[in-house]
């Protein structure tokens, strides 16, 4: 059986395109055609081998008590034994499949965005690579592995966001994104090791056994403070506030990157993470509290920005850190189900709009200001079409795949605090008014006079169009089928829709598009004049609330002055005593030397001298007198 | 008695004997690199064939001979030394005039006196195989008769050689006149400690101690690596040590545990003063040769530093480190042999441009430089980790300590090499061709450095299990 063999062999699944990734970069990246040919075959060997695990996890009854694993023996030394493996469960099977679905599609799609790119090759080498770490991450059976991977997933993004690494920015932004989510990963790998020392073991397995044990007995206190600390490597890498100032520079990348970073690989990897180990976050409340708010607050405060951006890629980055807020925010309020759910429609629609928008920015030669676009519809029909369906998908129109995935997170504040769900009400209306905005800026209107719009090449089109219809049927399909039995944590519940809640986002994401309407598709609203009214909240909204200029300030004067105060140290005081040392220890060498003269006789002398002293010394010093320096 | 558990010494042997009668048959003018390709293929099939015996202990000759774990273990780290190193000796030797064929025959013999001194489980065995390994490299040493230095190196080695041999064989007939045995088994019950039997066992440790080239036994060491022909420089620095550390391991593990109080102190004492010296002295050093060799002087003190814990986990971590310091010399001296052959020498400043003649052999000489320095994921990283760890458990952090430190200090004059090959301009701009035979040498210690410090786990295990075998 197919599903049998997947199974069984799930590792080949991050390892194929690790494979690709040193073939291509080694030998075949001069070879364009040959590169994205092997890259594309190992993407859809790999996918077929998710669904295979998709399939065999259904035909198996895996649940998420009872996950597959397996376990290779890594390294083994005395008081630490470290595993690599293979953890299959829903979560992992979902995951699995929606990243190599996703990066699958941005590698078609790439095939006519980069064409004639002089670094063709190169690309599908990183692509390759990301997405390999991205799958290791996800299959991994302890926190070691994950963090190797977690860490790959960070070079890997490097590598592509400075993928033009001929332009400045594109540099700075490679670099701001490793170091923002370094500075999160310094805890995760910190909260790790505190768990090493805790409970002896890494394994997620083991430690789902040891841990609900050790709260019963020691209480919550240290395990939350461990818990926060983990937690701070999804808040750098899933761009929660306030280490969110890396995605949108991310933009930097072509746009297939954005659309891989976005949907599908990296900024997703620190939800996964917390839904991998609920089963620590679950029994902390403080922890929980902590991850729901950090969420909210990431959603409101990111779609408040997206209100008045320009840049087309920028609003999108805008919106998935939004996005991420609300995962983050059911995963707070304990709905792994409705967090996970909302990861995989929200991969489908995002990675959609991001690939429509790249469409957008080629067909415009790099344009990426919305205003100097407009009145695309005619043109670029397909393309039109399918940033339609993205936009009523994140917007949460019923029947599109945003709505059931949203409403459920709607629910799950709703029966956990009214302000969250206050505050993701709000958001989602906000969310339905940028995105429309975005919409109608772009594809209505009067076109302008410069542009020469043309629709994308057909291997632009074909992932337009399996993501569209991913992002129609993608909730409505799940959500018929229980997505909820399989992707969970702890007992099913079966919520269904409550209608309060849904028809309020509903006429709230639909009241956002008429206004929406009104002053950009119409302009009978002016959204100058508004501006102009509230000036101090518009520029606290264009200028993303100064928080890069906040950080900036910070960097120069705190961590400047403190870093000219310890170079001062450094040259003076640590290079003294470490250059004397250095000299001191090239000297002993000098001296030491003399006494190779190459003459026979004196190495015979000093051979027998040295013997004498051994002899000497082992008949005639009791090794009691010794023992102080022994033990 | 079972003499199939000798089979593959006699393999050996034969392969040697024969490639001597086809040298007398092969017309005189005919290259004689189908010999080494001989050796080559034969050398590989005997190591394919010692995978078939692993099992629980058997001997022969009434206990004298004895075919455990730990001997598998070092007769393959043996062969595979032997199989590397004939592969990138295949062109440095096809340059000489005369005695092609013998150089193989010979090396193939030094490997059976390895292979004897693996499995040895008396002092006499010990002695005569050792003695077949040294003697055979007294004459590999100065092969190379056109040059002087070679000569003079052969002939140093075989003075002071022979004077440490007749040290650690009178050390051996203090054992037996105290004990009334030569068995290691037998002499474990037997010995205690008197002055006749603490005199022998430091004269053994010194005999032993300069195989090693420990500290301060290694006097000869630097002038000898820089004059031997530089295959076997290689095999003196892999093969002979690692031989050098299973008789060790043998003799003070298995027949003098009851005065390890005594011997550890000199343990330790050597120890130290190979890692501190080897490295100091390094540091100042010009030809690459002599610089591996002080290099090696402090390996063999990290070596010997796992010693001193005196359990399982320290001989594992030894043995790991054994075999990983194989592939990280083949690695160096495969560009070693690649640069001399063009340049014609072997001084430091030769290798100025590498990066830019060869990028392969630049990067093999980085991977194999750093692994010797213990720079993860390289495999050097994971066998200092394996015996400080060790160590420290002991309770000797301050031996651990001292490691890491000269560790530390090694990356310079490691680190060196790598400036010069990267940011120095070449001489001569002209590309700098591997040879295809090198090339697979190089190749295989590339991947397995990196193999063995990214999933060490195998290796470790089969260390592990070896080194259970002598307690």
């Amino acid at each position: 059986m197919f599903h049998e063999y997947a199974l069984q062999h799930a590792w080949l699944i991050p390892l194929l395109p690790a494979i690709a990734f040193v073939l291509i970069g080694l030998w075949l990246r001069r070879v364009p055609l040959l590169s994205a040919g092997l890259a594309l075959a190992v993407s859809i060997a790999a996918f077929l081998l998710a669904c295979g695990v998709g399939q065999a996890v259904i035909a198996q009854g895996i649940t998420v008590e009872q996950p597959f694993i397996q376990r290779v023996p890594w390294v083994a030394i005395s008081g630490l034994s470290l595993d690599m493996g293979v953890f299959i469960d829903p979560i992992t099977a979902m995951m699995l499949v929606v990243v190599t679905l996703v990066s699958l599609m941005v590698q078609i799609y790439s095939l006519g965005y980069m064409q004639g790119d002089p670094g063709f090759g190169r690309f599908y080498a990183y692509l390759s690579l990301f997405v390999a770490a991205m799958l290791g991450l996800v299959i991994s059976v302890n926190f070691i592995q994950l963090f190797v991977f977690w860490e790959l997933v960070g070079l890997s993004s490097y590598l592509l966001i400075g993928y033009y690494f001929y332009k400045i920015s594109a540099r700075e932004a490679a670099k701001k994104a490793f170091i923002t989510t370094r500075i999160g990963d310094f805890g995760l790998l910190l909260g790790i090791l505190f768990l090493q020392i805790l409970f002896g073991t890494l394994d997620f397995a083991q430690l789902g056994l040891a841990i609900p044990a050790y709260v019963q007995q020691s209480g919550t206190g240290l395990l939350t403070l461990v818990a926060l600390l983990i937690f701070l490597g999804p808040i750098g890498k899933s761009g929660q506030f306030p280490l969110h100032v890396w995605l949108p520079d991310a933009m930097e990348g072509p746009t297939p990157v954005s659309a891989l970073i976005h949907a599908a690989t990296m900024v997703v990897a620190g939800v996964y993470l917390v839904a991998r180990v609920f089963f620590l976050f679950d029994l902390l409340p403080v922890a929980l509290q902590t991850v729901a708010w950090t969420g909210a607050i990431t959603a409101f405060f990111a779609a408040s920005i997206a209100l008045t951006q320009r840049e087309i890629k920028r609003i999108l980055a805008y919106s998935t850190i939004s996005q991420l807020g609300y995962m983050m925010l059911a995963l707070g309020v304990g709905s792994v189900t409705a967090s996970m759910f909302h990861l995989m429609t929200h991969a489908f629609f995002k990675a959609l709009l991001f690939l429509a928008a790249g469409a957008v920015i080629h067909a415009l030669h790099d344009q990426n200001d919305i205003f100097a676009m407009g009145g695309l519809r005619h043109k670029m029909p397909v393309t039109f079409a399918a940033m339609t369906v993205g936009v009523l998908a994140i917007a949460g129109i019923p029947p599109f795949a945003g709505f059931f995935s949203k409403d459920e997170i709607l629910l799950a504040a709703a029966q956990a605090s009214w302000p969250l769900y206050l505050m993701a009400v709000v958001t989602s209306g906000l969310t339905a008014f940028y995105m429309a905005r975005l919409l109608f800026v772009v594809f209505f209107g009067p076109e302008k006079p410069d542009n020469h719009p043309h629709e994308a090449p057909l291997s632009m089109c074909i992932p337009l169009g399996v993501l569209g219809v991913l992002a129609i049927v993608g909730g409505f399909v799940p959500y018929t089928y229980h997505f909820g039995d399989w992707v969970r944590f702890g007992p099913a519940s079966h919520s269904g829709l409550d209608w309060a809640i849904a028809g309020t986002s509903t006429a709230l994401a639909l009241l956002s598009i008429g206004l929406a309407w009104l002053m950009y598709g119409s302009g009978r609203v002016s959204a100058e004049r508004l501006a102009w009214r509230f000036p101090g909240l518009y520029r606290l909204s264009y200028h993303k609330y100064y928080i890069d200029e906040l950080y900036q300030w910070l960097n120069q004067t705190v961590v400047g002055g403190i870093g000219r105060a310890l170079y001062w140290l450094d040259l003076y005081v640590i290079d003294g005593i470490v250059n004397g040392l250095g000299k001191l220890t090239l000297r002993l060498g000098d001296g030491l030397r003399k006494i190779q003269t190459g003459q026979v006789q004196q190495y015979g002398l000093v051979l027998f001298g040295a013997i004498l002293l051994v002899a000497a010394w082992l008949v005639w010093i009791e090794p009691a007198l010794m023992g102080g320096v022994l033990s | 008695m079972n003499i199939t558990l000798l089979t593959s010494e006699i393999l050996v042997v034969l392969l040697g004997i024969l490639i001597m009668l086809f040298d007398v048959l092969l017309p005189r003018q005919e290259s004689r690199r189908s010999l080494g390709m001989m050796a080559v293929w034969g050398t590989l099939g005997i190591l394919l064939y010692t995978f078939t015996l692993a099992g629980p202990p058997a001997t022969v000759y009434k206990g004298l001979y004895v075919l455990d774990t730990f001997a598998v273990f070092f007769k393959q780290l043996f062969l595979v030394s032997t199989v590397l190193a004939l592969l990138f000796s295949l062109d440095y030797v096809q340059d000489w005039s005369r005695n092609q064929g013998e150089f193989y025959a010979l090396l193939l013999f030094a490997v059976a006196g390895m292979m004897v001194m693996a499995s040895a489980n008396d002092l006499l065995t010990i002695f005569v195989g050792l003695e077949l390994m040294t003697v055979v490299f007294y004459i590999l040493v100065g092969f190379h008769l056109e040059q002087v230095k070679s000569s003079e190196a052969g002939m140093k080695y075989l003075i002071l050689g022979s004077a440490s041999s007749a040290v650690l064989l009178y050390g051996m007939s203090w054992i037996y006149g105290a004990t009334g045995s030569v068995v290691l088994t037998e002499i474990a019950g037997k010995a205690s400690a008197s002055p006749a039997v603490l005199l022998g066992v430091a004269l053994m440790l010194a005999g032993i101690a300069f195989k090693l080239a420990i500290a301060p036994f290694h006097l000869w060491a630097p002038d000898i690596y820089e004059g031997a022909p530089t295959p076997i420089t290689a095999m003196l620095a892999m093969g002979s040590k690692a031989a050098g550390f299973a008789i060790l391991l043998r003799i003070f593990i298995v027949a003098l545990p009851a005065l390890q109080d005594y011997w550890l102190i000199a343990v330790s004492a050597m120890a130290v003063i190979s890692m501190v010296g080897g490295t100091v002295v390094a540091m100042r050093q010009t030809n690459i040769k002599r610089m591996i060799g002080y290099s090696s002087i402090a390996q063999a003190g990290y070596m010997l530093a796992g010693l001193m814990a005196a359990d399982v986990p320290g001989v594992q971590g030894m043995l790991f480190y054994a075999m990983l310091y194989i592939f990280a010399n083949v690695g160096a001296f495969a560009v070693i042999v690649s640069v001399s052959q063009q340049t014609g020498t072997d001084e430091i400043e030769d290798f100025a441009g590498l990066a830019q003649k060869s990028p392969f052999l630049a990067v093999v000489m980085t991977i194999a430089l750093l692994s010797m320095a213990g720079i993860p994921p390289m495999a050097g990283f994971v066998g200092k980790f394996y015996i400080f760890l060790a160590v420290i458990e002991q309770g000797h952090l301050w031996l651990a300590l001292i490691g890491f430190i000269m560790s530390m200090v090694s990356v310079y004059y490691y680190l060196l090499v790598v400036k010069t090959m990267y940011m120095k301009e070449p001489k001569d701009s002209r590309p700098l061709l591997v040879g295809s035979s090198i090339g697979v040498a190089a190749v295989a210690s590339v991947l397995m450095t990196l193999f063995l410090g990214i999933y060490p786990a195998p290796l470790a295990d089969f260390a592990k299990a070896a080194a259970q075998v002598l307690w």
